[in-house]
């Protein structure tokens, strides 16, 4: 059947099972936009600034497990995305951005409202592609949303010119994929699985270490077997929080910069590492030099460039995470007997494990001033840890990962890679599209959330009733602990000595706003903000120079850690 | 230590700056590259010259692969190979030097493409050794200008770099 590009790519859309788009038109879209207003099955959500329309996909992304997708214009719509992908790209997130491009005739000719986005995003995208023949387009978004969800997910670009939306041809939407210089490994190396399980099992300190391959690969129940099976301590990074539930007994919390005490002494002293969808990141191992000294290290991973990049890996393992786990754990059944021995020869190291536990577990002390920390508990015991929760970047982002527990996946959104400021309120409003009748909450600070604060238009235009915390200390918080640390207290730019009446601003955008003053207010207020049905803003004055602890100070070993 | 690493990536524009961006956003280093069609037109071979050390060299050998329209990384230092590069050199050649240059022509069996009256210009091929020795013979008489294609290489004997039944039958949705 013969159809316009426009229609080939609303036909495309709905073959795929897309039912959002995050968008903002411009004359480029117009084609697509028309065609676009004759599809209600598609829901459509305008954003305020296309960076929330990237950032409002991912985090569609991120709760549902399925491809995000947005459409902006060309030239400058098409460059305010750049934000949004690297931040999907650096957390391998699914994301199709769709730009529009200005026609194929004017390409190169800096035209009006042109931009080479697909130069300019080529480092920050698994792939893109420009679309310069409509007989392409039905094939090149096919393989789009293949390329974001298979392998290493991440972020595709596809640019679509205007005339190209134009153009007419036949429609067949491809069956199949073919893609010849693409094939990711999902089964691992058996013979390498075995040689794991026996290094585990003739370990005395073995650890996990878990990553946000957990999450994208559907891989937390099997972990938790394997965790349980062989009484593993469990430790994860900030991407890998709700893979393995935060309130398990062998849960350690987060490991790195801001990780546990007993986390960071455990990988330390361990002698036997099972990573698993982690990726050992700088903010994760500290000093490479110092990491884990004494540990055989076993690494699984879906990308084989990720697998002794940083730190020397003694059995890779290339393979998606669930596939690998349960690999392992029908090899451990083999293996019947020498389990008891491997059981009785853990223990000391159990109870070490715990003694840490004990010894520094997170804390913080109450003063005049409320706490952040506080209020997150809080937020938790209220919520029973089934909220979805999106955090903005900084001391919001850290204390939400000491102290939310996270017990499922796909319940906490955040920056992990990139450390975007302004990413979790609009992807509070994707999360939030996904899923209408759940607690979508973005814990906030007043830096960050003037980032992308004009997204509260959208939440009130479309009904989404997110909830903003704003961990309210005056200062671009994280930063200025820095410069409490290592620049002699000099609060240089960090302090904001001017910020919105954030109360009063939700109420000029039709939205609700709270403010929390005392500790008592709390619960209170929480309880009604998260019971009314519209967006709310929730400003809570806390103690201005609150830090994060623990902290291993950039470069240093995670041995070395600041307690206080 | 320096590898030379064959490329083969689908003949599409673009390619190329996808594997040039991913060496320099990386920080990996390029001695040399080129690149053409192979038998098979959907194909490109790029030649890449590069250098570090193994950890650098395993990470662009995986780096490259990762890329989308890359089909087949091959690591030259894995097999037996024979490499050649071609040069293009314009010289002095004025009265008394023109007998030396045409004797060390000869001698390296490479060929006079241009004359003026002040100049030659000469076409060698070699292997890296044999250019490097050529170029110090005819630095003292003056090398005007120098292009260089870098090096090319293939398997000795009958080995052949092809991509595999399976990759050529492509990935499903899965
Ligand atoms: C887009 C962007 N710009 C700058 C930074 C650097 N940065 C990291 S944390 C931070 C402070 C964040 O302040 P705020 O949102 O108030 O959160 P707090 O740390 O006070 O909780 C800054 C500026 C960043 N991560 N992202």
């Amino acid at each position: 059947m013969k159809k316009t590009g426009s229609q080939i790519f609303v036909e495309c859309l709905k073959m795929e099972g897309v039912d959002t788009i995050f968008c903002y038109p411009g004359g480029a879209t117009l084609n697509i936009t028309d065609v676009l207003s004759q599809s209600p099955e598609i829901k459509q959500i305008v954003v305020r600034h296309e960076q929330g329309a990237v950032h409002a996909s991912d985090g569609y992304a991120r709760a549902t497990g399925k491809v995000g997708v947005c459409l902006v214009t060309s030239g400058p719509g098409a460059t305010n995305t750049v934000t949004g992908i690297a931040t999907a790209y650096m957390d391998s997130i699914p994301i199709v951005v769709f730009t529009c491009q200005v026609t194929t005739m004017l390409i190169g000719n800096d035209a009006f409202q042109e931009a080479d986005i697909v130069g300019i995003t080529r480092p920050c995208t698994k792939h893109n592609y420009l679309v310069k023949d409509v007989k392409d387009l039905a094939r090149i978004i096919k393989e789009a949303f293949y390329l974001a969800r298979s392998g290493r997910p991440g972020p595709i670009l596809v640019d679509i010119p205007k005339d190209v939306s134009a153009q007419v041809c036949d429609f067949k939407y491809p069956e199949k994929v073919f893609i010849r210089s693409y094939q990711p490994t999902y089964v691992g190396h058996a013979g390498q699985i075995k040689r794991a399980v026996k290094l585990i099992l003739s370990s005395k300190r073995p650890i996990l270490y878990t990553g946000g391959g957990i999450i994208s690969s559907g891989a937390s129940q099997e972990l938790i077997k394997l965790a349980e099976k062989l009484s593993l301590p469990v430790t994860n990074t900030l991407m890998g929080l709700g893979g393995f539930p935060g309130n398990h007994k062998q849960f350690l919390g987060m490991l790195g910069m801001h990780g546990t005490y007993a986390a960071n002494m455990a990988i330390t002293n361990s002698d036997a590492i099972i990573a698993i969808g982690a990726r050992f990141d700088d903010r994760a191992t500290g000093n490479t030099d110092a990491f884990a000294p004494h540990a055989q290290i076993i690494h699984v991973d879906i990308d084989p460039t990720s697998i002794s990049k940083s730190i020397k890996v003694h059995i890779p393992i290339v393979g998606d995470s669930k596939n690998v786990i349960k690999k392992m754990l029908e090899f451990i059944d083999d293996e019947k007997d020498s389990i008891k021995d491997y059981k009785e020869g853990i223990k000391d190291w159990l109870e070490q494990i715990e003694k840490w536990k004990k010894q520094y577990p997170l804390t913080y002390s109450k003063g005049d001033r409320l706490k952040p920390q506080y209020v997150i508990e809080r937020i938790y015991a209220l919520t029973k840890g089934d909220a979805i929760i999106s955090t903005e970047v900084g001391q919001n982002q850290m204390w939400t990962a000491q102290f939310y527990k996270f017990l499922k996946p796909r319940t906490i959104l955040t920056s992990g890679g990139l450390g975007t400021m302004g990413y979790g309120f609009p992807a509070a409003i994707g999360a939030q599209v996904a899923f209408p009748d759940r607690l979508v909450i973005d814990i906030a600070g007043d830096g960050s959330i003037q980032m992308n604060i004009q997204e509260l238009a959208t939440a009130v235009q479309f009904n989404l009733p997110v909830k903003v915390v704003i961990l309210n200390n005056g200062f671009l918080g994280m930063v200025r602990q820095w410069q409490e640390l290592f620049y002699g207290k000099r609060y240089t730019w960090t302090h904001m000595n001017f910020a919105p009446d954030f109360v009063k601003l939700a109420q000029a955008y039709n939205a609700v706003g709270y403010r929390i003053e005392k500790e008592e207010e709390v619960d209170k207020i929480l309880k009604e903000a998260f019971a009314n049905k519209r967006p709310t803003f929730i400003d809570v004055p806390v103690d201005p120079e609150e830090g994060v602890y623990p902290m291993v100070p950039a470069g240093a070993a995670l041995r070395d850690m600041l307690l206080v | 230590m320096r590898h030379i690493i064959s490329v083969l990536v689908e003949n599409e524009f673009g390619v190329l700056s996808r594997v040039a961006g991913l060496f320099s956003g990386r920080g990996f280093n390029i001695e040399s590259l080129c690149v053409a069609e192979t038998l098979d037109p959907t194909i490109s071979s790029m030649t890449i010259v590069t250098s570090g050390n193994d950890t650098i060299i395993e990470q662009i050998l995986k780096q490259l692969n990762k890329l989308i329209n890359v089909i087949k990384v091959t690591d030259f230092r894995e097999m037996d190979y024979v490499s050649r590069e071609m040069v293009l050199v314009k010289v002095n050649a004025e009265e008394k030097k023109r007998e030396e240059v045409l004797r060390m022509v000869e001698i390296f069996r490479g060929k006079i493409i241009d004359v003026s009256p002040k100049t030659y210009t000469l076409l060698i091929t070699g292997d890296e050794d044999k250019i490097k020795a050529f170029l110090e013979l005819l630095k003292p008489i003056g090398i005007k200008e120098l292009v260089r294609t870098g090096p090319v290489a293939i398997a000795r004997g009958e080995k052949v770099i092809k991509i595999k039944e399976k990759q050529s039958k492509g990935g499903e949705d899965g």
